[in-house]
Parts: structure tokens; C-alpha cells; sequence
């Protein structure tokens, strides 16, 4: 079992990498480079042993209003977990507390515990930005860096933690084919990243979270933005995505819960709910508010 | 059939006296707007086209290539001032123009609320300092006691283009999407890297237009070389700012004290240049801006 990633960076001290040791080299794909390829050019994903995220006690605070409120939510290893509620109910600050952006807002704090395969991501002497290299989030509006192109905005989290060449270039490959943006962009991966559609970019930032081999991804609606066939689209590399990462979706849409995750979990007002596998959560709802907010009654 | 009053047949359509009165009032208003705008394209024009013909006699190839005439003697030209201005220029925004842009970066991207706030106060009252008061800040620091040197002079340029510099540098950098952040934020790159890769070249057109206004403005200005640069040599080529250097601005100064006639014809053509300058400049500003404006609004 390869040592944790927080540990490789609490080693260092924190000093940022010049090589490349807390970015894991790209585990090797099963079959060979020769796979035969799904169509749209995705290449299935080699498995990997999944990862679990645990909240203990969460709670975020926006100055001194608490607005998540004592959370414990287990998040299985290679699964997707959706995140369902009205809107300001916490979802976003949940999963924001996950790979710790929650605490760029000024002002705004987390406490509790977010374990990681059991270690807290929150422990004394973790260095953050090695915790968002090991969570990655793709975001409600797809943002590609504008001054870069395709192949450039995919390499950014490699090339900036000192991957370099030939290793660097095979996993941009490997990624794009893996969302399968790969037949559509090959000719043209010095295009900017900005000239594709929504659709399109939504996959290239995908792409870019999963060039760095994260091992969760944390998906803040990221189909909001997208046409129903782009988010289609969406839903089935999510599909494919789980066999390799852990991932929560936050979605203001019940129907895409149903479609896309294994298990759900309700929110309002800060506080969780439920949390059961999406079926039940749908059909045989246990807490009479869950009921109301899947049959529409509010929200 | 309905209860209200009907109005009378054709009139329901027209505008009413009181409609008409905020017409008229809405037409005056545009018509005097757009007499302002007129009227201040106007001014530029009339100060281009009359600094054109007042400089028309005295320009010619000889005046860009070279040296001033001794007293009284026709021809010469301002080689000198045109090198020295460009020396003591580019002094000052090699100084001015990374430190504005560090500074512009320490506010926006690192500094606390506060801190942020009071070095924006800071600048925007060094912008206010009249130019004479830095020419004789520098003066008092630089000069009495040594001589005049090159060196005085582009430092107290320095301290004029910087606020510009920087001010404009913040206003841009404000500009790149919180979105662009959070994206390499959340890739697990360190803040720095986000400055250096994403921020930077994504307000880089507008950063340039800044520092290239910048450079406009301090090449014209006066008060803070007239003390710190204004008693030199045209032997030979001055190049060695550790020497009071020649410069556009107070030899325009110089030219129209003389009694001479043909000098006063080279004031003009020096202020000519001087204005083409900022015109090329400004036309250069703009084409950047648009390129940043495009990329910050995909």
C-alpha cells in the first residue's frame, strides 16, 4: 500500500517540490497503450484501489455564523456520492471543506475532522496544497486558463509540480482519451483551451484534475452550466470515472442523482439529513423531510 | 364594451404635451453631450494641428539626427535630448514598472484587506504630488552637494511613473476571474505559481498598457528633471547618466527663453516630437488593452 501523500509532504516540511515525489507516477494501464478504445477515443480507465473520505463533526463557519452544522458522512471507496438539497443548504461549503478551499474565503473556517483514508486533512503539519493535489475539484463553470492551450491547460497541474517531457505528455494523452476529448482535440492541442464548447471545456478541466491522479474527485454541479447533451456526456465519464476515484457530485438535480450515484445524502439548512443508497433515498425516503424534498414539495 | 373613457380616435398613439416637454428635455441633453465630446476632441485637434504648423519650419531630417546649433547659427537638431530623454525614460521604467507591478501583485493577490487599502491610499497621494515637489525632493537628496547626474533625473521620473504604474496594474489584476484562482487553487499548486502562470500572463495585456502609459506620461515631464538634469553638455552624445543627460522636455524649457526665432521654431518641433510620441504610445496602449479585454471576457 503506497505511504499517504500527506506524510510525503509533512516530510519535506512543506517545501514545495521541485521533482516530482509527492505527484504519483502514473500507475501503469493494464492492457498496454494498445487498448482498444470506446467510442469518442476514451480508452477505459485501469481500476485502482479506491479511497475513503470520512467527515467527523464537521462543522463551517462564515465569521461567526456556523451555516454546517455537526456532519458525519461517509464517503465509499469507489463510489459516486451525491449531495442533494435546496439551495443554500451547504452542499458546496461541504465539499469545499473537503479539499480545504472553504478556508480561502476570508473569514470563513472549518472544524471537525475530514479523514482521508483515515487521516485528517485538517492534522497538525499537513500542507494544503499537497491535500488539493490528492482531492481535486472540477467546478459548476467550466474554467479553463485562458492563456493556455488544450494540451498546456490539461498539463498545468503536472508541468507546475515539476513533471516534465515524455511522462508529462503520455498522461496528458491518457487523459484527454480518458474523457474522452481525445479524437475530437488531437489535431489541435495547441488550440486554446477557451475556443472549445461548454460541453467540451467542462471535459478538458475534468482532464486536467485527473492528469495529477487525484484519488477523489470532488464535483461541484458540474453539469449546471452544460446543454443536456454535453451533460449526458458528463454522466457517463462519471460513470466511468468511479472505477478509479472516489467522487462526490453536489447536484441541484434529482434526476441526475438518480442517474449518476451510488448513494445519497440530503442536506438542509447546514445539516445532513440522510444518506442512503440513491434508491432508497428516492423511493423509501426514512426522514419525512427528505420525503418532501424528493417529491417536490419544496426546494 | 368597456367603462373606461375612450380617448379620442388617433390621439392614442401620439405623445401627449407632457411626453413631448421630456423629449425635447431628453434631445437637449444629448445635443449638449455630444457638443462636450466634440468640443474636447476639438481641443486635442487644435493642439496637434497648431504645434504642427508653428513646428513645420524646423523640421526636417537634420533635426532628429543632429546636435544643437551653437547660439544663433540656423539648423541643428535635438539627437542629444532625443537619446537622453530615451536613457533617462528607460531608467525609470526599468525602476518603475517591475516595482509597480510587484507592488500591484503584493495588494491583490497577498496583502490582508487592510493592508491592501492603505498602500492603494499611498500611491493614489504619491500619483497627487505635484512633479516639482519630487523634482526637488531628489534634488535635496541627490544633487546639493554632487552634481546634476542622469541618474538624479531618471529616479525622479521613477517616483512619478510608479503610482501610474501600479495603480493601473491593480485595477487589472482585480480584473482576472476569482474563477482562474480557484481552478489552479484546487490543482494543488502553491500561490506564487498561480501568480506567475495563470494570474500574470492572463492580465498581461492590460499590465502592459499600463507601464506603456506610463512611460508616456514621464516623458514629458519637466519639474523633475529641471533639477536633477537640466545643465549639460551636447558634446559628443551624452550617454553616461552618471552626467546631467539631455532631455526633450527642458530643452523645449531652454528654447523658448532664447530671443532666437529659430529656436523658438525648434521649441515647437521638440514639443512636436514630444506629442507624437504619446500619440504612437497611446494608439500601442490601446491595441494591448483590447487584447486583455478579450481574454479576461471569454
Amino acid at each position: 500500500m503506497p505511504e499517504s501523500q500527506l506524510d510525503t509532504a509533512r516530510d519535506q516540511g512543506g517545501a514545495d517540490p521541485a521533482s516530482s515525489p509527492s505527484v504519483p507516477p502514473a500507475r501503469p494501464s493494464g492492457s498496454g497503450s494498445r487498448a482498444a478504445s470506446a467510442p469518442g477515443g476514451s480508452l477505459p480507465l485501469p481500476p485502482a484501489a479506491g479511497h475513503t473520505v470520512t467527515l467527523e463533526r464537521l462543522n463551517a463557519y462564515y465569521g461567526g455564523r456556523r451555516t454546517i452544522r455537526d456532519v458525519d458522512l461517509t464517503f465509499a471507496p469507489n463510489e459516486v456520492t451525491a449531495l442533494i438539497g435546496p439551495s443554500g443548504s451547504g452542499k458546496s461549503t461541504v465539499v469545499r471543506c473537503i479539499n480545504r478551499m472553504h478556508e480561502e474565503i476570508p473569514a470563513a473556517r472549518a472544524e471537525g475532522r475530514v479523514l482521508l483514508d483515515g487521516e485528517d486533512v485538517y492534522g497538525p503539519g499537513v500542507d494544503v496544497t499537497t491535500v488539493r493535489r490528492v482531492i481535486g475539484m472540477v467546478f459548476q463553470k467550466p474554467n479553463p486558463f485562458p492563456t493556455m492551450s488544450i494540451f498546456d491547460n490539461v498539463a498545468a497541474g503536472l508541468r507546475l509540480a515539476g513533471v516534465r517531457g515524455g511522462e508529462m505528455r503520455e498522461r496528458v494523452h491518457q487523459a484527454l482519451r480518458a474523457v474522452g476529448l481525445w479524437d475530437e482535440v488531437s489535431d489541435r492541442l495547441g488550440s486554446p483551451g477557451v475556443g472549445l464548447s461548454g460541453g467540451q471545456q467542462q471535459r478538458l478541466c475534468i482532464a486536467r484534475t485527473i492528469a495529477v491522479e487525484p484519488e477523489v474527485i470532488l464535483m461541484d454541479e458540474p453539469c449546471s452550466a452544460l446543454d443536456p447533451i454535453a451533460t449526458l456526456k458528463i454522466e457517463e465519464l462519471i460513470d466511468e470515472l468511479k472505477v478509479r476515484y472516489t467522487i462526490v457530485i453536489v447536484t441541484h438535480n434529482m434526476q441526475q442523482a438518480a442517474r449518476v450515484a451510488d448513494s445519497t445524502a440530503f442536506l438542509l439548512d447546514g445539516e445532513l439529513v440522510e444518506h442512503a443508497p440513491t434508491e432508497e433515498i428516492f423511493t423509501n425516503p426514512k426522514d419525512e423531510r427528505t420525503e418532501r424534498y424528493v417529491t417536490g414539495k419544496f426546494g | 364594451m368597456s367603462a373606461l373613457a375612450q380617448p379620442a380616435p388617433g390621439s392614442r398613439l401620439h405623445a401627449d404635451r407632457r411626453y413631448r416637454r421630456r423629449r425635447l428635455l431628453s434631445r437637449a441633453v444629448e445635443g449638449i453631450s455630444t457638443l462636450a465630446a466634440a468640443l474636447a476632441v476639438a481641443v486635442l485637434a487644435l493642439v496637434i494641428v497648431s504645434v504642427a504648423l508653428r513646428a513645420a519650419p524646423a523640421i526636417n531630417l537634420d533635426f532628429f539626427t543632429k546636435d544643437p546649433a551653437p547660439f544663433g547659427a540656423p539648423g541643428g537638431g535635438i539627437r542629444d535630448m532625443i537619446v537622453g530623454s530615451a536613457i533617462l525614460v528607460g531608467i525609470a521604467s526599468a525602476i518603475a514598472i517591475p516595482l509597480g507591478i510587484l507592488v500591484a501583485i503584493y495588494t491583490t493577490e497577498f496583502a490582508g484587506h487592510r493592508v491592501a487599502t492603505t498602500i492603494r491610499f499611498a500611491l493614489d497621494i504619491l500619483n497627487g504630488v505635484p512633479t516639482i515637489v519630487v523634482g526637488i525632493f531628489i534634488y535635496g537628496l541627490l544633487v546639493i552637494g554632487r552634481t546634476q547626474s542622469g541618474w538624479a533625473g531618471a529616479l525622479a521620473l521613477s517616483v512619478v511613473e510608479l503610482p501610474i504604474v501600479a495603480r493601473s496594474a491593480q485595477e487589472v489584476l482585480g480584473l482576472v476571474p476569482r474563477a482562474l484562482h480557484e481552478a489552479g487553487l484546487a490543482l494543488g499548486l502553491r500561490r506564487w505559481r498561480i501568480v506567475l502562470r495563470i494570474v500574470l500572463p492572463t492580465a498581461a495585456g492590460g499590465l502592459l498598457t499600463g507601464a506603456v502609459l506610463g512611460v508616456a506620461r514621464v516623458a514629458g515631464e519637466t519639474a523633475p528633471l529641471l533639477f536633477t538634469t537640466s545643465i549639460f553638455s551636447t558634446f559628443g552624445t551624452p550617454t553616461n547618466p552618471g552626467e546631467a543627460l539631455p532631455n526633450i522636455p527642458v530643452e523645449i524649457f531652454s528654447l523658448s527663453e532664447s530671443p532666437s526665432p529659430q529656436d523658438h521654431a525648434r521649441a515647437w518641433a521638440a514639443a512636436l516630437v514630444l506629442v507624437g510620441f504619446v500619440l504612437i504610445v497611446s494608439i500601442v496602449a490601446r491595441t494591448f488593452n483590447e487584447r486583455s479585454r478579450r481574454r479576461l471576457g471569454s
